[in-house]
């Protein structure tokens, strides 16, 4: 039997992407994507984080939900990197769209076009659309 | 399950963690791990602090693997490790120090 501080190999290791298209609030899909990713990560497997539309203000700086009454987790997107999770990728057409730049965004990004996204979408063994 | 300390009473949830992070105080934490027959020492409070530390920073309670890897980073290997870690907190360095520490149960822990 292995003692719980020993760690199994990897074994398979497949290409996730998570996606998020929409806005941190008002729905819970940016939470739950996130929660999924940090959950997820104890599988090593090879991670990268899409963030397009909407789902670009999910990383922006200077976020602020008191009166929403809602907890603020974007500093958590911060943490991503002691998970090994280093691949966010954000799309150049979803910041101009909303005249945001990579200074506005609270994690170090890629960014990438969308006909660049769309090639890293199909290198990906498993897409989650959040 | 409430908590009584000090003739004051805590929330908790049905796991024994603290409802409210701002509720938590030292003497919460040594209760908590007196219940469980454990004596705080300092090298408990040098994970219970770094815990709320990293609370703080990043609103999560880290995952046991990401813990270990941060305490390495900050306190040396020496204590960077799983091994000194569980000696330190059996039922699980991850789960049992962030209970202590008033955060909620960390993320992915079952």
């Amino acid at each position: 039997m292995s003692e719980p501080w020993e760690e199994e190999g990897p074994g398979e290791v497949k290409k996730f992407m998570y996606v998020n298209r929409k806005a941190p609030y008002g729905t819970i899909y940016a939470l739950e994507s996130l929660e999924v990713v940090l959950i997820a990560a104890a599988f090593e497997q090879d991670v990268s984080l899409a963030f397009v539309d909407d789902g670009v203000y999910q990383i922006k700086k200077g976020q602020d939900t008191q009166g929403i009454g809602m907890k603020n987790f974007s500093p958590t997107y911060r943490a991503l990197e002691g998970y090994d999770v280093e691949k966010l990728y954000v799309e150049a057409e979803s910041l101009a769209e909303r005249g945001l730049t990579e200074d506005d965004l609270l994690v170090p990004v890629e960014v990438k076009s969308r006909e660049e996204m769309a090639r890293l979408m199909d290198e990906q063994d498993v897409i989650l659309s959040f | 399950m409430p908590l009584e300390v000090n003739g004051k009473t805590y929330e908790t949830d049905e796991e024994g963690y603290l409802a409210n992070l701002n509720d938590w105080n030292e003497d919460l934490a040594k209760a908590m791990a007196e219940a469980d027959g454990t004596t705080l020492d300092e090298n408990h409070w040098e994970v219970i602090n770094f815990l709320r530390e990293y609370y703080e920073e990043y609103q999560i309670a880290p995952a046991v693997r990401v813990l270990t890897k941060a305490i390495g980073k900050k306190l040396g290997p020496d204590k960077g490790n799983s091994k000194y870690l569980y000696e330190l907190f059996p039922y699980g360095p991850a789960k049992q120090a962030c209970k202590y520490a008033g955060l909620p149960k960390p993320t992915g822990c079952v």
